[in-house]
């Protein structure tokens, strides 16, 4: 569905954000409130429940025996999908995900695969025959702004929740071992100001949005451009150096 | 308890729940920013989040009812949700469930009033242990009520069925896997109609009778606690509780 | 019940019995038996005053979301000037704000509305929020009272259309904390004592900017 955001609305933003203030009261670079509630799915391997402010998304991690890829005898693998349910948003519609929903779960992927937060070696049961194929289905049940993040944060708490299921194949249960802890970090670009975190308002008149995912040592691990709009050189730069900041902020209360 | 046995001599389950009793039930309402009305159940190991939006404009224009409002809901499971994982989407399962539910709200919902209108209700498993149609119902009747969408009553649902030869409210996992019939239904309190009602199994006429009775008393019951979740979201004030009385009971 | 009041807005009858069909309070006016509704959709009524959005433009016409289940057209007849045919686009366009008023909504729930009376039009600068059309008459407050608090502390503007939109203007930090204190009645429309605690947080807030 349409999203119409009235001219006097996108104007007020505007203005709040070039003032260095923001319509909900917070700073350019301060995130709302981060609440995760793991092991919330029973039926999941790991699941985390986070609020990212009026955000809610639920994530779950189900591992699947398969076989490995032919090109990579030696290694599991990781699938991550999403879904824009309806009863997240009046302007999400039921179906297959559409190009929003892939971009999504496509950043959401490469923080964690690019960061080898999962080693998928250690997935492999049997060489050329038995991996563990880890699913991160993320459920968003709340949109108030800034999904990208949230779902980025859920995704890593419920791995840090997953217990790889042995028994299954004759062994006993163990935790999956996260190895690297990525949090993902997202610049709002609305006209020529930046804030982050966006919430839902400020989602909607954004022109441009960068996504930086670093780890534990702020090496970046991913990233993604959004929208039509563009950001300067010493904008990206700025965008970096604060990602790095702020993850170092949030990481404890994801990985707890 | 004798190994392999789903209900004892004494009439007890393996839960330790006797025949007519039903797993513990928690409701609150009002659980979401975005919807126009929202609620969360947890009933046994059930989770399920409901979630109304509307009455708003049909689309596309050719489903509108120039005479009355569409209900339109959508009974989804997570991928997560389920010991095996489920593809997302809707699979021929869901979309039954989607319309016998669709179906019982459509006759308590009071249509006439949104002509060419929807009334979307969304129902998200979020973790599955038997009789998730049930809880799906009661919490989205929930749901719509928070929602303000005008309707006869608030529609209330549990199943019955028959393990070990004797008939029982509301299976379990174990129940349902291993008995031998399972039988959902849904109520309007008010009047006792029946709004849903599937089977499947094998019972006698007499075995249906009594499991229907005794679903249809659970269903007043699990009432209560759909109109005390709207008591506590509205609560603060001695008027709430009246509101809440005036749905079901009159003014 | 046996009083002899008719069934009202909110309610519906059976066997000479008055049920209620949303969450409401009760209020008996004259012979009927109303239920204020505690939530739901904005259902226009003839009258009311409303802040739409322009979400669309046809030759003759302009689409207007009303917070209502329907969008509601604004035909060019409606509007304080003359406009040709397909000329619309130079007068309102999508995305503008506008306050209207209701003109008729008729049986099959199609609505009309008008921009032709005084104080009506485009409205300019400042924001707008959506509440909850069912907590428009705390935010008014008894003759006003609660809207004139905000107003007289924030020094702000402000129109509280019907269906639930409000327009407000003046200085950010007066508009940050109009919104703040409308936000709060919403959340606590039920608590006593609501207008008093409201001038409290209006009255600290301004006292620790001044």
């Amino acid at each position: 569905m349409k999203d119409v955001v009235s001219e006097l609305l996108r104007d007020h933003i505007y203005k709040m954000a070039a003032s260095g203030k923001r319509v909900d009261g917070r700073a350019p670079e301060e995130y709302r409130e981060i609440k995760v509630r793991k092991g919330y799915a029973g039926n999941a391997e790991g699941s985390a429940r986070v609020d990212l402010g009026e955000t809610e998304v639920l994530v779950g991690v189900k591992m699947i025996l398969g076989e490995p890829y032919p090109d990579r005898p030696k290694e599991g693998s990781i699938v991550t999908t999403m879904e824009l349910i309806p009863m997240a948003s009046p302007t999400f519609e039921a179906g297959p995900p559409r190009e929003k929903a892939i971009e999504l779960a496509r950043v959401v992927d490469r923080g964690i695969r690019e960061s080898k937060a999962i080693d998928l070696g250690k997935l492999c049961i049997i060489e050329g025959e038995k991996v563990w194929i880890v699913f991160i289905d993320v459920h968003v049940l709340d949109y108030g702004g800034n999904l990208f993040d949230a779902s980025s944060f859920g995704a890593l708490a419920a791995l840090t929740n997953a217990v790889v299921p042995a028994s299954k194949i004759n062994g006993e249960d163990y935790p999956l071992e996260v190895e690297h802890h990525p949090i993902s970090i997202t610049a709002t670009k609305i006209k020529d100001v930046i804030v982050f975190d966006a919430s839902l308002d400020e989602d909607r008149v954004a022109d441009a949005r960068l996504t930086i995912a670093t780890d534990e040592n702020g090496h970046i691990r991913a990233m993604q451009k959004g929208l039509k709009g563009s950001f300067t050189l010493d904008e990206v730069d700025y965008v970096v150096k604060t990602a790095r900041k702020l993850a170092d902020e949030i990481r404890p209360k994801v990985v707890g | 308890m004798e190994e392999g046995k789903l209900v004892n001599d004494k009439g007890i389950r393996v839960d330790g729940r006797r025949v007519d009793e039903l797993r513990p039930i928690k409701l609150e309402a009002g659980v979401l920013n975005r919807a126009d009305g929202s609620a969360y159940i947890e009933w046994g190991k059930n989770k399920v989040l409901a979630a109304v939006y509307g009455p708003r404009e049909a689309h596309p224009r050719h489903r509108q009812d120039p005479a009355r409002a569409l209900v339109q809901c959508r009974y989804n499971m997570a991928p997560f949700s389920v010991s095996d994982r489920k593809r997302p989407g809707p699979d021929r399962r869901s979309v039954e469930i989607s319309k016998v539910i669709s179906e019982a709200f459509s006759h308590v919902v009071l249509r006439e009033q949104f002509p060419r209108a929807t009334v979307d209700v969304f129902m998200e498993v979020l973790q599955a242990s038997a009789g998730t149609r049930c809880t799906a119902l009661t919490v989205a009747a929930v749901a719509l009520a928070d929602a303000g969408i005008p309707m006869r009553d608030i529609i209330s649902s549990c199943a019955f069925g028959k393990a070990d030869g004797q008939v029982i409210l509301d299976l379990d996992k174990a129940e349902d896997n291993e008995g031998q019939a399972d039988v959902p239904i849904a109520i309007v309190p008010r009047t006792n109609e029946i709004v849903l009602l599937q089977m499947d199994g094998h019972i006698t006429k007499e075995e249906f009778d009594s499991g229907l009775k005794m679903a249809v008393d659970a269903c007043h019951r699990i009432n209560e606690m759909q109109r005390d979740a709207l008591r506590r979201r509205y609560s603060v004030t001695a008027d709430t509780h009246e509101a809440v009385k005036a749905i079901s009971e009159g003014v | 019940m046996g009083t002899g009041l008719k069934p009202g807005l909110g309610t519906f009858s059976v066997g000479g019995k008055t049920y209620a069909s949303q969450l409401g309070i009760k209020r008996v006016r004259g012979d009927y038996v109303n239920i204020i509704p505690l939530s739901g959709r904005y259902m226009p009524r003839q009258g009311d005053t409303v802040i739409g959005e322009i979400t669309d433009i046809a030759a003759s016409y302009w689409l207007v979301d009303i917070n209502a289940p329907y969008p509601a057209p604004l035909h060019a007849s409606e509007v304080p000037w003359k406009v040709d045919f397909g000329d619309t686009s130079r007068f309102l366009n999508v995305e503008d704000v506008v306050l209207l008023k209701v003109l008729s909504v008729d049986e099959a729930k199609r609505i009309q509305v008008t921009m032709k009376e005084r104080d009506l039009g485009r409205l300019r600068g400042g924001r707008t929020i959506d509440v909850s059309n069912s907590k428009v008459p705390r935010i008014i407050g008894r003759k006003g009272s609660m809207i004139g608090l905000i107003k007289e502390y924030t020094e702000c503007r402000m129109f509280v259309g019907q269906n639930g939109r409000i327009w407000l203007d003046g200085s950010m930090d007066g508009m940050y904390l109009a919104v703040k204190a409308i936000r709060r009645i919403e959340e606590d429309a039920q608590v006593l004592g609501l207008t008093e605690s409201i001038e409290v947080m209006l009255r600290e807030a301004t006292a620790k900017k001044a």
